[in-house]
């Protein structure tokens, strides 16, 4: 039995269904993040785990016990807001102290207790502090601290360093992912950022529109997306248009240039148009020789993102991006410049559904 | 200085006039007690009046309550409207605001009629049972300037979450609410206690008319009587007043600072 369950939870919301018959269990110390855009109902669940919503039809149990007629406070389920949500009256360490004072534990435990916590977020020193003297980054660990510290079944983090720096971003989310490692408790994390998600997470949930388009790890989803959405919405993507020329050899004119896949295209007949996908690190500027794919374009533009180069190449009504890396010895193509990108056939993906 | 800055200036000049003369006047004649030199004598007359201590001593007690009562009704209400029913937001800023538009005399002729002696909560049937309604009564012509002052520091901090903060560490609603909600529009609701202070003290109407002795009865009945103590005590007033102002821009201060 998993620790978290949830089956067939559905929320609507006046007219609109914000949750459509959410399926997902989740084992004892797993780190899973939902990820999607935002109104794809991913923080909607969250906040139903938590008990700030209630579902209208379905079922969510917590280590086998229903929850879903339990007030939030009553679910023992520690939770990490975006806004931070410290109280603005209380210090750093009566902050962290919170949810022990309300369950009536001990001083002698509720000192300690809040010591550890502040030494797991490693701001000791700081718990004299009001927070409007700490910094985001300084905030969001605190709140992290404080949720942690009532030693809670659950922890539920709902899209907590979108109000950071980028860089800040960076190292916060080594620092709670080291603490969920280190505490062994199991993590709900909604986010819109797939490099947060990818970087994380013991399993992704990628949601649309209320649905979960696909359950895997990060190396599952951005690898092997299910559906055109999980495609586009994790990592860049290009998407190549053509009409199949021979569906068995997997054979697709692409502005006047034939492209092959490696497994054909199922459920195609000549002539018919069919859409592949192709990640930017899977092309090279360099020929792929005989085994590979080859097209024929110019340099349209070249953008400069530190150690990586991204580079477009315009065919004729189709353009693809490409990656490389960046080295000081050698200077980028120049825009205009004619150019032939080579791709393996095995990382062409041939996406789901004709295109008119 | 430049013509730009010569307008602003005046129109300063003249409010300050309209506002400061008279109350110029009024300090400068209450010193005139004493033929032919300035004195302070019709303030130690006011002040070691025992009608004044009595009086100024009720009235503040009665301050105290209705401030305590309003606190107690306005916060949670506030609070409930503005996490769970926001949409009811406009019905109850048009309530609170009726004790603006309706007169006080009004309001206290209802009062009578419905809580006289011979209804179902007589009210009025003993002097304990009138200073509960004169408080109650003073809760309802406090109740523009309280909602406002604890709405305005309801909606300065983020409400719904720490609400749900709170509510996931496992806090009660009471335990939200006076550790959490109340400490955090704490000068918000200073500032309505101040106001509801300085209504409370110089409030006339209703006082006369249920018969208890309030401050503004004895003004009333001062400056009918007297001619240098009403202007000392008209100064007093101010002072009682403006120290109320005083101490709404103090404590508001030390919350710019702290929300920085």
């Amino acid at each position: 039995m998993a620790f978290l369950e949830i089956e067939k939870v559905r929320k609507v919301f006046a007219q609109s269904t914000a949750v459509e018959k959410f399926d997902l269990a989740v084992e004892h110390g797993e780190f899973v993040s939902f990820l999607g855009p935002s109104g794809c109902g991913k923080t909607t669940i969250l906040r139903m785990v938590a008990g700030f919503e209630t579902p209208t039809s379905g079922a969510i149990r917590i280590n086998g016990q229903d929850v879903i007629g339990l007030r939030p406070n009553q679910r023992h389920v520690g939770m990490v807001f975006q806004s931070y949500a410290l109280f603005p009256n209380m210090t750093v360490a009566d902050n962290v102290a919170f949810g022990l004072k309300v369950a009536k534990r001990p001083a002698s435990e509720i000192g300690p207790r809040v010591e550890k916590m502040l030494h797991l977020i490693k701001l000791p020193q700081l718990a004299g502090r009001y927070p409007y003297q700490l910094s985001g980054g300084q905030q969001q660990r605190v709140a992290l601290a404080r949720a942690l510290a009532i030693e809670p079944q659950l922890l539920l983090l709902d899209e907590p360093l979108s109000a950071l720096d980028a860089k800040i971003r960076v190292s916060l989310r080594e620092e709670i992912r080291n603490v969920q490692r280190e505490l062994g408790i199991t993590t709900i994390y909604v986010t819109h950022d797939q490099e947060e998600a990818l970087s994380m997470s013991d399993r992704i949930v990628v949601m649309s529109e209320g649905r979960v388009e696909q359950v895997g790890t990060p190396f599952e989803v951005y690898n092997y997306p299910r559906t055109r959405f999980v495609a586009s919405f994790v990592g860049t993507l290009n998407i190549l248009k053509g009409r199949v020329t021979d569906s068995a050899n997997g054979t697709l004119a692409v502005d006047d240039q034939e492209i092959v896949t490696a497994r054909g295209i199922p459920n195609a007949r000549a002539g018919e148009l069919r859409s592949v996908a192709l990640r930017p690190e899977a092309v090279s500027l360099s020929d792929a020789g005989a085994e590979g794919n080859r097209m024929r374009g110019t340099i349209e533009e070249v953008s400069f993102l530190g150690s990586v180069v991204r580079i477009r190449v315009r065919f004729r009504e189709h353009a693809i991006s490409l990656d490389t890396f960046n080295s000081p010895g050698k200077s980028p193509p120049r825009r205009g410049e004619p150019v032939t990108v080579s791709f393996a056939r095995d990382d062409l993906r041939v996406l789901e559904g004709a295109e008119a | 200085m430049s013509r730009a800055r010569l307008g602003p200036w005046l129109a300063i000049a003249l409010g300050a006039l309209y506002f400061l003369v008279p109350l110029i006047g009024t300090f400068e004649f209450s010193l005139r007690m004493r033929r032919g030199e300035y004195s302070f004598d019709a303030y130690w007359i006011v002040l070691s009046d025992p009608r004044f201590q009595a009086t100024f001593g009720y009235s503040t007690v009665l301050a105290l309550a209705t401030i305590v009562v309003g606190v107690l009704l306005v916060v949670p209400t506030a609070y409930w409207i503005q996490l769970r029913l926001p949409r009811l937001r406009p019905v109850v800023e048009f309530i609170t605001l009726l004790p603006l538009v309706i007169p006080a005399i009004v309001l206290v002729f209802g009062y009578l009629r419905i809580y006289n002696s011979s209804s179902l909560l007589p009210m009025t049937s003993s002097q304990r049972a009138t200073d509960v309604l004169l408080m109650c009564s003073y809760v309802t012509l406090a109740l523009p300037y309280m909602y406002r002052a604890v709405d305005t520091g309801l909606r300065a901090i983020d409400v719904r979450t720490l609400t749900e903060a709170a509510e996931s560490l496992g806090a009660s609603w009471f335990t939200i609410l006076f550790r959490v909600i109340f400490p955090n529009v704490r000068v918000a609701i200073l500032s309505g206690a101040f106001l509801t202070f300085a209504i409370v003290i110089g409030e006339f109407t209703m006082a006369s008319l249920l018969d208890r002795p309030a401050f503004g009865p004895y003004l009333q009945l001062m400056g009918a009587n007297r001619a240098y103590e009403p202007s000392a005590l008209a100064i007093i007033a101010f002072i009682v007043t403006w120290a109320c102002m005083g101490l709404i821009q103090v404590f508001g201060r030390g919350a710019r600072q702290a929300a920085r």
